[in-house]
C-alpha cells in the first residue's frame, strides 16, 4: 500500500492519534485532502521541509480548520475539481469542541461536503495535557490538577457527536483505535453520505494520559467495554448501529492504569468521583443499548 | 463610456462582479452590509459566473473559508470593517504568511468601545503590520477602477498577497457619484484569469501552512518583507497600465497637488481628501503657500514618494482619522519616519478630526491650517473638533 501519512513523522511511539489519521487516510486510499488545525497531529506532521503528507495538506490556525474546509470544498466544486478527493479535517479535541466550535457550527449549519474527523485524546496534549471540553470527569490536567480540595475535572464529557447530530449532519459516528477495521469502515461509509460528516476517534495519548505506549489499544478497548466510550453510529439523525458490549468491565479497570486518574483511588473525595464516573458509565450502556443481547 | 450614478456600495460590488471571483464569502457588518448584499443578490440572479456566494457564521468564519478556496485555487472575495476586521485579523496575519491573494474591502467604521457604526480609519490601522497593501480611495470612481487592480497586484507572481481596498464607511460606500461604469470587456483584457503558482491538488499533494522552528522562520519572513517591498513597485506599474488602458490615472502611491512651492502641505487619505483640495483652491487663489498630498498606500509605505513631496514643506499638517492612543496619529508617525535624514525637517503637525463619524466641515480644515500657518496651535498631536467637556476621574 502507499504512504500517505509518515514514516518520519514525530508522534510518540504508541501515539493513538498516529494510528487514527493514517488509518481516515488509507481507507479514502490518499484521494483527499486534509485540513489539519494546530495541535499535536500539526506539530508530528507539517514542519517546514519535513512534511509527512502524501495528500494535499494545509493547516492554517487553530480554531478555523472546518472553515478552511469549507473554502476548499466549494472551489473544488466551483473549479470542476470536485472528483479530485474528499476534503477532511484532522482536528483535535481542543480545536474541535472548544475553541474551534463556532466555525465547526458553521460548516454543518451550510452543509459543505466535508468528512471532520476529531482526533480525541481528551485534552490539549500537544501542550503538555490542558483539559479541553473532551476531557473526561475526574482526569488530573494541568489546569484542572487533582488538588487538596478539587479532585481533577468536574465537569463532564461534552457530548460532541449529539451536537453534531442536532445539526443535521447526516452521518455521525463514534471510533476508537482499538478497533481499526471498524474505523475504517466508517469512513467509508461516511463519505458515501453528501453533506458534513462527523466522525470522532478516541485516541489514547502516552504522555497526557501517562501511560505506556503498549496499553494504548488494550486502554482503548477498555475505554468501550466500560461504556466510557460508547461507539454509536448515527445516519440522518438515527443511531443505526452500535459496538456492543460482550462483558461489561467497572470503570476502574479502565482507570486505574492512567496516571491522569491515579488520584482517584486516594482522594478523600475520589470514591465520589469513581461512582459518578461509574453512572456516567451506565448512562451510556442504557442511552446507546450497549450491553450483548440487551436487543 | 458608461455614465451612471451609482452609490459606493454598488460601484465596488459591480467592479468585484467584473473580476469573475470564484468564492465570495461574508459576514454582515455596517457599513459594508449592502457590498455584499448587491453580490448575494448577484449570485441567487445568476449573474456572478463561475462563482459561489458563501454566508460565514463570523467574519473570522468568512476570512478562514476565503484561505481554503484560495489555497485550493479560487479567485476570493470579501469586505469587512472595524469589529469584523478586528476579529478576521488572526487569518488576515495567517493569509498574508501563507500569500493568498485575497482582496478585501475595508469600509473604514470606527472601533469600539463605544461603539460607533460611523467613520474613521482606526480598524485598517490595525492590519498596518499584517503583510497586506493598504491603498486608501478617495470617491466612488476610484474605489470602482482599484478593485481590478487589487486582484491584479494580489496575484501578481511578484507579490502573491492578500489585498486590502480602504474606503470610508458611509462618506464613501452609501454615496451617490455619478461614475464611469466599466465594462466586462475592459476588465477582461486588464486582469487576466487567476493561475496561481500553486496550489492545493492530488495530483502534486503539497503541504501548506508548515510551522517554521527558528532555523527556517526567519527566511519565511525577509520573504514576506520582499513581497512587500516589490508590491510597491507593482502597485505603481499597475496604477500606470490603468491609466493607460482606461485613461484614469490615480497616481500610484501619492497624488501631489500643489507642493513645488508650498510652505504649508497638507497630507490626507480617503473621502477627505476632496475636501482639503478645495481648501488649498481656495487659500492659493487668495495667494497663500499651501499644497496637498494625497497619500493612497499606507502600506507598503512609499518613503521616497514622501520625501520628494514634502521636500520643500516648512509645515506640514496631517489630517489623522485616527490615534496611535499613548503617541500621535499613526500618518504623522509614518511621515516622520520617512522624513529622518531626508535632508528637510519640516515642523509635523498631527491633527486628529472626525472620528466616530463626527462631521468635519469645510470651516474646520480652514481652521486647522490657518491656526498652523499663524502659530497658533504647537507642533505635535492635536484633537480638533471636539467640544469642550470636563473629565470626570472616578474617586
Amino acid at each position: 500500500m502507499k504512504t500517505y501519512f509518515g514514516p518520519g513523522h514525530g508522534a510518540c511511539p504508541g501515539c493513538g492519534l498516529a494510528i487514527a489519521a493514517k488509518t481516515v487516510i488509507n481507507a479514502l486510499e490518499g484521494r483527499c485532502f486534509v485540513v489539519n488545525p494546530t495541535g499535536c497531529l500539526e506539530i508530528i506532521s507539517s514542519q517546514y521541509d519535513r512534511s509527512a503528507w502524501g495528500v494535499p495538506y494545509i493547516h492554517s490556525l487553530f480554531e478555523n480548520a472546518a472553515s478552511v474546509a469549507s473554502g476548499i470544498e466549494v472551489a473544488l466544486k466551483v473549479l470542476g475539481r470536485k472528483d479530485e478527493g474528499h476534503v477532511v479535517v484532522l482536528a483535535g479535541d481542543g480545536a474541535t469542541a472548544d475553541i474551534g466550535i463556532g466555525c465547526l457550527s458553521g460548516m454543518f449549519d451550510r452543509g459543505h461536503n466535508v468528512l471532520y474527523v476529531c482526533l480525541d485524546n481528551e485534552a490539549y496534549q500537544n501542550t503538555g495535557n490542558q483539559q479541553s471540553g473532551l476531557t473526561p470527569t475526574g482526569a488530573n490536567t494541568t489546569t484542572t490538577p487533582a488538588g487538596k480540595l478539587q479532585p481533577g475535572k468536574l465537569q463532564r464529557k461534552k457530548n460532541m457527536p449529539e451536537i453534531a447530530v442536532a445539526h443535521g449532519a447526516p452521518y455521525v459516528a463514534t471510533a476508537s483505535v482499538a478497533y481499526v477495521p471498524d474505523l475504517t469502515r466508517k469512513v467509508k461509509r461516511a463519505v458515501e453520505f453528501e453533506g458534513s460528516k462527523y466522525l470522532q476517534v478516541h485516541c489514547p495519548c502516552v504522555t497526557g494520559w501517562g501511560i505506556s505506549g503498549r496499553d494504548v489499544i488494550p486502554l482503548a478497548r477498555l475505554a468501550v467495554e466500560t461504556g466510557l466510550y460508547p461507539l454509536v453510529e448515527w445516519e440522518n439523525g438515527a443511531v443505526v448501529r452500535v459496538m456492543k458490549i460482550r462483558e461489561k468491565k467497572p470503570v476502574e479497570e479502565y482507570l486505574k492504569p492512567q496516571a491522569r486518574f491515579r488520584h482517584l483511588f486516594t482522594h478523600p473525595k475520589g470514591k465520589e468521583v469513581i461512582g459518578l464516573i461509574q453512572r456516567i458509565a451506565d448512562e451510556n450502556i442504557r442511552r446507546y443499548n450497549l450491553l450483548m443481547g440487551a436487543g | 463610456m458608461v455614465v451612471q450614478v451609482v452609490r459606493g456600495f454598488y460601484a465596488v460590488a459591480y467592479a468585484v462582479k467584473l473580476c469573475r471571483p470564484n468564492v465570495v464569502c461574508a459576514y454582515p457588518i455596517t457599513p459594508q452590509t449592502e457590498i455584499v448584499e448587491r453580490l448575494a443578490e448577484m449570485y441567487a440572479n445568476g449573474e456572478l459566473k463561475d462563482c459561489e456566494y458563501i454566508t460565514a457564521e463570523s467574519e473570522f468564519g468568512a476570512a478562514s473559508i476565503l484561505v481554503g478556496a484560495a489555497a485550493a485555487g479560487a479567485r476570493t472575495f470579501t469586505a469587512t470593517c472595524s469589529q469584523g476586521l478586528i476579529l478576521m485579523s488572526e487569518v488576515l496575519w495567517n493569509a498574508a504568511g501563507l500569500r493568498l491573494p485575497i482582496v478585501l474591502v475595508v469600509t473604514n467604521r470606527a472601533m469600539s468601545a463605544p461603539l460607533s457604526i460611523w467613520n474613521d480609519q482606526q480598524d485598517s490601522m490595525l492590519m498596518r503590520d499584517a503583510g497586506i497593501p493598504q491603498v486608501y480611495v478617495e470617491n466612488l470612481q476610484e474605489a470602482h477602477d482599484v478593485i481590478p487592480q487589487a486582484f491584479k497586484v494580489a496575484e501578481d507572481r511578484r507579490v502573491m498577497l492578500p489585498f486590502m481596498v480602504c474606503m470610508d464607511g458611509y462618506k464613501l460606500t452609501h454615496a451617490y457619484e455619478p461614475i464611469d461604469v466599466l465594462s466586462q470587456e475592459v476588465v477582461d483584457g486588464f486582469l487576466p484569469r487567476y493561475n496561481p503558482p500553486v496550489y492545493m491538488t492530488t495530483k502534486n499533494p503539497l503541504t501548506f501552512g508548515s510551522y517554521a522552528p527558528p532555523h527556517c522562520y526567519m527566511e519565511l519572513r525577509v520573504a514576506l518583507q520582499n513581497a512587500m517591498t516589490r508590491a510597491k513597485e507593482v502597485i505603481s506599474e499597475t496604477c500606470r497600465e490603468w491609466a493607460k488602458t482606461v485613461g484614469r490615472d490615480w497616481g500610484g502611491h501619492l497624488v501631489e497637488y500643489f507642493t513645488e512651492d508650498a510652505e504649508v502641505v497638507a497630507v490626507a487619505m480617503g473621502s477627505l481628501v476632496g475636501l482639503v483640495r478645495d481648501v488649498v483652491d481656495e487659500m492659493r487663489s487668495r495667494g497663500r503657500r499651501v499644497g496637498l498630498v494625497k497619500l493612497r498606500t499606507l502600506r507598503p509605505f512609499p518613503v521616497e514618494e514622501v520625501r520628494r513631496a514634502l521636500r520643500s514643506a516648512n509645515k506640514v499638517i496631517v489630517f489623522e482619522r485616527s490615534v496611535s492612543f499613548g503617541y500621535e496619529g499613526p500618518v504623522a508617525i509614518e511621515l516622520k519616519g520617512a522624513l529622518y535624514r531626508s535632508g528637510n525637517t519640516p515642523e509635523v503637525y498631527s491633527i486628529a478630526v472626525g472620528l466616530g463619524g463626527r462631521d468635519v466641515p469645510r470651516a474646520l480644515i480652514v481652521d486647522c491650517i490657518n491656526k498652523v500657518i499663524e502659530g497658533r496651535i504647537g507642533e505635535g498631536f492635536h484633537f480638533e473638533g471636539v467640544k469642550p467637556f470636563e473629565e470626570v476621574l472616578a474617586p
